[in-house]
Formats: C-alpha cells, structure tokens, sequence
C-alpha cells in the first residue's frame, strides 16, 4: 500500500517524464516483452489456425527431437566453433593494427588506414554477398584465375570446406575497423610517462609494446572476450544467409542456430520447432551472459553490467 | 640487440621533429606496421574493386572469361541499362530514404527522450527502468514469436512500419543516449528549475542542444542501420513496389529478381544484355551514397565507439 502511494506521489511529481519514457517502453513491452509468451509455440505442435494457446502442447517434444536427431548438436557446435574463430582471429588482428596504427609516425598514413579498415563495417550485408558472387561464383575471379593458370575451375557451390574460411574472412573483414578503433582508444589511454620512462631505461619499441602496451590492454582483451563469450551461442545471421543463402549442399558446415531457426519459419514452416530452437538459444544465451557478469562483479566490479 | 637499444634509445615522442637517427628496432617495427597494415587496407579495398570493375567490364568478357581483377574492356552498357528505365531504382531509393529519414528521426526522438528521463538523478525510478530496457538484451522470446506478434497481432506483413519500426528503439541506444546526457552538469538542470522551467521545456531548450553530439551518433547509427536493412523486408515485404534499396540488390543477386530493363532493345543490336556486369551496376548504385558520405561521417560514428567501449 505505502509502496503504491510512494508510485503514484512519484507518478504525480514527475509526470512529464513518465510520459517522456512512456512511449520507448510500450515499444520494449509490444516488441520485447509479450512475444516472451509465444516461447510456449516451443512446447506445441503449432498449427496456424489454433494461434497461440489453441495448438495441440506436446511438452518437451521439440526439444527431444532436435536433440535426437543430431540438430542441436550440429548447430551448437558450429555456431560456438565460428564465433571461437571470429572472436581469436579478430581480436588478435584488432590488437596488432591498433599497436602499429598508436606508433607509427605518419599521419597521413595512420589516417587513410583507419579509413580504409573502418570501411566495411558501414556496408550493408547485400553487398558483402556481391563479393562472394563476384569472387566465387562460375564466372568469379577465383575461377578466372584457376583457368588462366591453367587450372580446372572449382565448383565452390557443390563444396562446403572452403567456405568455412570464406565466412571467417568476412566476419574479420567487417569487423577489423570497430575493434581496432576499441584498442586504439585503449592504448591512448595509457599514460605517455611510461613511454617516456621506458626509453630512458633503454627499451626499444618492441621491449615498450611488450612490457606496458600489451599488459595495460589486458584489461579491455579479458573484458571484450567475456562479453563475447556470453554472446557466444548468438550467430550473426546476416553474414551467414548472404553468403551461404539457401545451398542446401553446404548446411552441415555452415548451419547455426539462427539460420535454423529462420528456415524454420520461412521454407519449413516448422514453428513448434524453429521456437524450440531459438528458446534453446535465447536461455542459454542467458544463462552465459549472467556467468560472465558474474565472474566480472567477482573480479572487477567497475566493468560489470549490472 | 640489448645493447644497441641502450645505445641509441628510442627517439618516440620526446624527439617529434628532430631528425635523430632511429635505432634498428624502430626501423624493423616499422617496416613490418607499414607493410602489415598496407596490406589489410588494400584487403579491405578490394571486394570494391572487383565490384566498380566488374560493373564496367563488357558482358561478353564476362561470359567468355569470367569476372577479372583487371577487365581489358571498358563498357558503360551496365549502368546505361540501369538509367534507361531506372523506375525501379528510383523507387527502391524513395523507399530506402523515406524509410530512413522517418525512422532516424522518429528513433532519435524516442531515445533522447527515454535517454534524458533515465539521466534525471532525481527520477526514482530510473535503475529499474533501465533494467527493463536493458533485460530485453538477455533474453528474447527468439524471432519467430516475434514475427508472428509482428504479422498475426499487429497486421504488419507487407507494412511500411515493418521496415520502420523493428530498428526504431534499441537499449544500446538508450544506454550510449543516457551515458552521454548524464556528463551534462546537474546545476544545469537545477537553474533552469528555478527559472520555472518544466521537464520537457528543459529536455527541449537545454538537453538536447547540449547533447548535439551524441545526437549525431546515434542518429548516424540509426541512418545506417536503415540504409542497410534488408532483413525485415526479407520477411515482411512481398510487393515488390516496396522494396528498399539493399533487398532489390539482394533480389536481384540471387536472380530471383530481374531488373526490368529494355531488353528488347538488345535483341536488335545483335549485343548480350547485360546481366551479370548489371548485377555489379546496381550493387555500386546502391552502396555509392554510403561511400560518398563516409568521409563526413567517420568521426561521429568512432566518437560513438569509444564513449560506448568506455562506459558500456
């Protein structure tokens, strides 16, 4: 009761702002919040006619089902393992171009790099899609090139083992800029004085990267790692529909969670099936990410997320 | 090498300017930076080499040999193709830029407002407001629930608000929003109090011109995000007249779309129309507007970055 009246005397004071925030949290309860309760499709054996709580609950059966047939595990297993290569490859390469872009000593140059390097993250994933048509397909590049060595051109659309590297390739392309911007920004940070003292001490440039840029960025290193590490069961849809699009022939080693899970609704219209997926997904999302800030409270509370 | 060092120690920043000579180290580190980052410059250039080359090949080369790094044969058929009835472009551009200017503003609206409220220090209830918009980022009912709330229930299939609405509001633009307000001093707020300013006189008359950068951000990222969306109308457009710009490329790549062309003009002139070389053009069309103003915007959007990683 005291509670209710401490809200309404807080509604009263500051009803502006209430209805300031109103309409953004209409959008999270319309757009976030109740399709929470459609995770129950996961529990049925949906049929379009019957909507939400009218199809036929068959309990765990989607889940026993994806679990027996191989599919979750496939999934899991590629989903993890693609973003483990995007998260090593791409954070050691950030590193490296941020350490060399913080020394070297022209401007000109360290200026049109970044630029060049920050250009794909401002495309859209269509484009990147273009790339691989014009790379990879019959009359791509690659093949042009094959056959003016001499070589029998290769049929990339029959094959899955190359583009495993061609999805990390673009995944690295798109992000180099973002990241190494992020370990820039850290090594900026770092105060000049150790610099200057290291160089009175004698140490060359490798000496100074070694023992105070790379100590000082292990801090940013763990704690993007972490966060990554939470995020790990999320696939990046995008990248994986342009470049693979529907080629069946490739599924096995380029299959997520959430390419799965949008073939479930959008070629087998399997809803009970594709929400069993995506819940299976989105718990133990949850589960990670609340591990991690876990572990990072325990260890350096300032960083955690809440 | 120990030793070296300690004899021509490492000229960095005490030395800017004056020409004294480099020790081995330095000039081993930057040989290996300047190559190394040359390198992945020129990597990250290239995809859009083969693209404006192939979109300038001729399409008999093409067919004949295959797409090149570096065609013999210069041809504007490809984009004289996409000019001479560039309806479908041109609607495709009306849809894209009407769509992203309706949702940046509308989301910059919403944000800054929900952004502002959460940094009011005197709003009881902000932390678990922030909560709940922040909780949307740890768990999701996954995409399916959601499309069906998005069509069943709200009746958005083949909407125009279906393009608009899913990337309108994000609680990492809420969080990046309130983060950037909160660095606006409280006296100013409680001045502007005083004076008898209301809540909203003050977000419009103070916050907001305090907040220009921040605004600009966000309202870049929004901008891109819509220029760049072709996933809703993936799953919630079916006529074609409504197609934005990247899903007409996405189209027209997977060949599922044609671009409608005269082609009827090339059966006469005994030449191949152009097809894959068309595919190229309209992949340049469509990117050209980012690339002409991404130099103007770079700066923003790596302001957003930095304050963003900082803060979290």
């Amino acid at each position: 009761m005291s509670e209710k009246r401490g809200f309404l005397k807080e509604f009263n004071k500051n009803r502006t702002l209430f209805l300031m925030i109103a309409p953004t949290l209409l959008y999270f309860i319309i757009f976030s919040y109740i399709p929470m309760i459609g995770v129950y499709y996961a529990f049925t054996n949906f049929n379009f006619d019957g909507g939400l709580f009218g199809s036929e609950f068959v309990g765990f059966k989607n889940f026993e089902f994806l679990y027996k047939s191989g599919i979750l595990w496939n999934l899991t297993k590629n989903t993890v393992l693609y973003n483990l290569a995007f998260l090593i490859i791409g954070n050691i390469l950030q590193i490296v171009s941020a350490i060399f872009l913080a020394q070297l000593a022209s401007k000109f140059f360290k200026k049109t790099a970044q630029s060049l390097m920050f250009l794909p993250y401002f495309l859209s994933w269509v484009l990147v899609g273009a790339f691989v048509f014009n790379m990879f397909s019959d009359l791509g590049v690659v093949n042009t090139m094959l056959k003016q060595f001499g070589l029998q051109p290769y049929d990339f659309y029959l094959n899955p083992a190359p583009w495993k590297y061609i999805i990390v390739f673009f995944n690295v392309w798109k992000g180099i800029g973002y990241g190494t911007i992020i370990y820039l920004a850290a090594i900026m940070g770092i105060s000049d004085e150790l610099y200057e003292a290291a160089k009175i001490d004698g140490a060359n440039v490798f000496q100074q990267i070694r023992s105070i840029t790379l100590p000082l960025l292990k801090p940013t290193f763990i704690l993007l790692i972490l966060f990554s590490l939470g995020g790990i069961l999320k696939g990046q849809f995008d990248l994986f529909y342009q470049i693979i699009g529907n080629n069946g022939l490739l599924y096995d080693a380029t299959d997520i969670i959430d390419t799965y899970v949008f073939r479930s609704l959008t070629v087998n219209f399997d809803i009970g099936m594709g929400t069993a997926a995506g819940l299976y997904q989105s718990f133990f999302g949850f589960v990670l990410i609340m591990t991690v800030n876990y572990i990072i409270k325990k260890t350096r509370e300032e960083y955690a997320l809440f | 090498m120990n030793v070296q060092a300690e004899k021509w120690p490492v000229a960095r920043k005490a030395n800017k300017g004056s020409k004294i000579k480099e020790d081995k180290a330095t000039i081993v580190f930057n040989v290996i930076g300047y190559t190394l980052l040359t390198v992945i410059s020129l990597v990250c250039l290239i995809p859009f080499w083969l693209i404006v080359a192939g979109s300038f090949t001729d399409e008999m080369e093409i067919i004949s040999e295959g797409f090149k790094l570096f065609p013999h044969t210069i041809s504007f058929e490809a984009y004289k193709s996409v000019f001479t009835t560039p309806e479908q472009i041109y609607r495709a551009y009306g849809v894209t830029i009407g769509v992203t200017a309706a949702g940046s503003l509308l989301g910059l609206l919403l944000t800054s407002m929900a952004g502002y409220v959460l940094s009011r220090k005197d709003f009881m209830y902000r932390n678990n407001l922030s909560f709940f918009i922040y909780f949307t980022t740890l768990f999701s009912g996954g995409l399916i629930p959601w499309y069906i709330m998005m069509t069943k229930y709200l009746g958005l299939k083949d909407s125009y608000w279906a393009l608009i609405l899913p990337p309108l509001v994000s609680a990492w633009n809420i969080i990046l929003m309130r983060n950037f307000m909160k660095s606006i001093p409280d006296s100013v707020i409680e001045s502007a109090k005083i004076d008898g300013a209301g809540d909203f006189l003050i977000y419009r008359r103070i916050i907001l011109p305090l907040s220009t950068p921040g605004l600009a951000t966000i309202g870049l990222f929004l901008a891109l995000g819509y220029w760049n969306d072709w996933f809703n109308a993936n799953v919630f457009i079916t006529s074609d007249n409504k197609y934005p710009l990247q899903f007409l490329l996405y189209k027209i790549l997977s060949s599922a779309a044609v671009l409608r062309t005269q082609t009827g003009a090339y059966l006469a002139a005994n030449v191949v129309p152009p097809a894959e070389t068309l595919k190229m053009a309209v992949a340049v069309v469509a990117t050209g507007p980012i690339i002409l103003l991404y130099p103007f915007v770079q700066k923003y959007f790596v302001k957003g970055l930095t304050i963003g990683a900082v803060k979290g």
